[in-house]
């Protein structure tokens, strides 16, 4: 990761509450989805985003694609604030960012064929005639590891497997530049999502593709991820370079995630973390420190005020007091 | 030997294809199946009509008239004379005719107000609804007299009337289908991969709502019959000479003989009742899971 070159895409206080609209006596409260997020992402790197469901971070990913508007915040892709292009701009630069959705069961349209599911992006950006369309679809079946015979068939004839695959076919169609992956496995059988990381790891060196990866837990996540984002409730927790974020995590939640990956040796014995008691609702979520209700280490101010997200060594973010001197 | 190969080669391609596997289940329900064969039948005699009747609907024999059923006349004359059978088969055209329209202009306003109302939400989907809420909110038949007494007397103007008292219940459940499959992520992939609002209204969410949308459709026509027949009994639908089963009905009512009123009423009740079990039929074979 080199910090020298522009940024791809960058976000500044990016924020997305929803209102939730409680009864006939319109008692309003506000879900913060995501409160105060900054990062960068970098042009060829893959950004881990993780934390547990409810945490925000597919909320980030939709975001990022404006596939949800913000509630306040900038996007910046290649220096341009895209939350205030109007919707024609945006449509067209729609073909350089693309996502893979979690559930490959409910994000192909069960009407059409996988073929015409991944020709529609070619189609709508007029990318030649009827043989050139094809051709190109029969070029991405087979770079996602599917056959032309799979051309014909509806989404209900595919595995949960050849159908996160169409769905990854379809992302690619436009030469994307940036793929924003949610949770692109944790749908599939445990057998199979390999299969799916090593393709997704595959063509990034093929296309030069810079991919943020979303999941829940860290282990998948460390197989892809140049640099790592840790989320809690909305908020970015800790950011750094995977290797560093590994070896020397410095959020009390990153080591408490880190030290629930399983190890697979039975006489090592491992100091677990346990956080106590549950994630908090995100529509009243603590004050100061979102997590200071679950917090090992605990301090008076932690509950009082909100610790910066600052950047504590060269590339590592951290959000948390007791990294303040 | 070949032939049976044949036929189960094409057994198995019809089951693979969606459409293939609906009407394998839909050809097991033999209720289903009958009234399908039955409205055939009867789509097919009305369009035929001049070839499967022997007089003219509208020109009768006073000699005749109010002949019960007899070997000439199977369902007798009317109370001038014209032959009851021939009149039915002719209305048929005028009941299925306006059953369809009526539905298609009900469905056609119905899925474009309901999908705008579920798509956009907010001020869309209140102003829409709650407009389609103070139609529900006025009987049916009332309203449509109300429509008949601005629009003037007529089979045109019926048909509009009938389709737009019927409009908000195919507002309702379009709108509520579509609520339901806009949620999925193939509506989302369709956005990030360019696609106008409107495509995605007309090429992801649309076609996904089918199943609910035809079953109700079918319901509905024999709804549109009913009213139809319902506006001639008043003598505000399709005007005499024309053979309209309603029709038909209101003007029998004044003769003392009661195969007059009898066999147009029976043409209603067993078009109505097939429509209504084909619906459910229908219903069956397009969400297998919905039966019981």
């Amino acid at each position: 990761m080199t910090k020298k070159t522009a940024p791809l895409m960058k976000t500044i206080g990016l924020k997305k509450y929803f209102n939730v609209e409680n009864g006939w006596k319109k008692l309003k409260s506000t879900v913060k989805a995501v409160d105060n997020v900054n990062f960068s992402i970098f042009p060829g790197e893959t950004l881990g985003l993780v934390g547990e469901s409810g945490c925000g971070k597919s909320t980030v990913g939709r975001l990022l694609l404006r596939l949800l508007e913000p509630t306040e915040g900038e996007i910046y892709y290649q220096g341009r604030n895209i939350v205030e292009l109007p919707a024609g701009e945006m449509r067209k630069l729609r073909k350089h960012m693309q996502i893979v959705f979690h559930d490959p069961y409910t994000s192909l349209n069960p009407r059409m064929t996988v073929g015409n599911i991944i020709a529609e992006p070619l189609k709508i950006f007029g990318y030649g005639g009827a043989s050139d369309i094809r051709e190109r679809v029969m070029d991405l079946l087979s770079l996602v590891g599917l056959g032309s015979n799979h051309y014909d068939r509806y989404p209900h004839e595919f595995s949960g497997g050849q159908r996160q695959r169409a769905g990854i076919a379809r992302a690619l169609a436009l030469h994307p530049k940036l793929v924003i992956c949610d949770e692109p496995v944790s749908a599939l059988d445990v057998s199979i999502q390999p299969q799916i990381i090593n393709l997704l790891k595959e063509l990034q060196g093929k296309l030069s593709l810079t991919y943020v990866f979303i999941a829940r837990g860290l282990n998948v996540v460390k197989h892809m991820s140049d640099r790592v984002g840790v989320m809690y409730l909305g908020k970015m927790m800790e950011l750094a370079g995977g290797e560093k974020l590994y070896a020397s995590p410095l959020h009390p939640y990153t080591r408490a995630l880190l030290s629930a990956i399983p190890v697979p040796n039975p006489k090592y014995k491992k100091s677990r973390i346990i956080l106590e008691g549950e994630i908090p609702s995100p529509i009243n979520p603590p004050v100061g420190c979102r997590f200071h209700t679950r917090c090992p280490e605990r301090m008076e101010r932690c509950s009082i005020d909100e610790p910066e997200f600052r950047e504590v060594e060269t590339g590592h973010w951290v959000a948390c007091h007791l990294l303040e001197e | 030997m070949s032939a049976t190969v044949n036929t189960e080669a094409a057994v198995e391609q019809e089951k693979n294809s969606p459409f293939g596997e609906v009407w394998q289940r839909f050809k097991k329900n033999r209720i289903a199946m009958a009234s399908l064969i039955l409205l055939v039948t009867l789509t097919l005699l009305a369009i035929l009509a001049p070839l499967v009747t022997s007089y003219d609907p509208y020109v009768g024999q006073l000699p005749q008239a109010l002949k019960g059923p007899s070997a000439s006349h199977i369902m007798g004359t009317d109370e001038l004379g014209r032959d009851i059978y021939t009149r039915i088969i002719y209305g048929a055209r005028i009941s299925l005719w306006v059953g369809l329209l009526a539905v298609a202009v009900a469905l056609a306003a119905g899925t474009i107000l309901g999908s705008l109302a579920a798509y956009y939400g907010r001020w869309a989907d209140n102003l829409i609804m709650r407009f389609m809420d103070i139609m529900l909110a006025i009987p049916s038949l009332l309203l449509v007299i109300a429509f008949m007494m601005v629009l003037g007397k007529g089979i045109e103007n019926a048909i509009i009337a009938i389709g737009i008292v019927s409009v908000p219940e195919y507002v309702r459940i379009v709108r509520s289908s579509v609520l339901a499959v806009k949620e999925n992520d193939y509506v989302q992939a369709a956005r990030a991969i360019g696609n106008r609002d409107l495509a995605i209204i007309a090429r992801h969410i649309l076609p996904n709502i089918t199943t609910p949308v035809i079953v109700k459709a079918t319901l509905g026509i024999s709804t549109a019959i009913l009213d139809t027949a319902a506006l001639g009994f008043l003598g505000l639908g399709v005007q005499p000479p024309y053979a309209e089963w309603g029709t038909m009905l209101g003007v029998g009512r004044n003769c003392l003989a009661p195969h007059i009123v009898f066999f147009p009423g029976l043409a209603i009740t067993v078009t109505v009742l097939a429509f209504n079990l084909l619906g459910d039929g229908l219903r069956d074979a397009l969400d297998p899971r919905l039966k019981c």
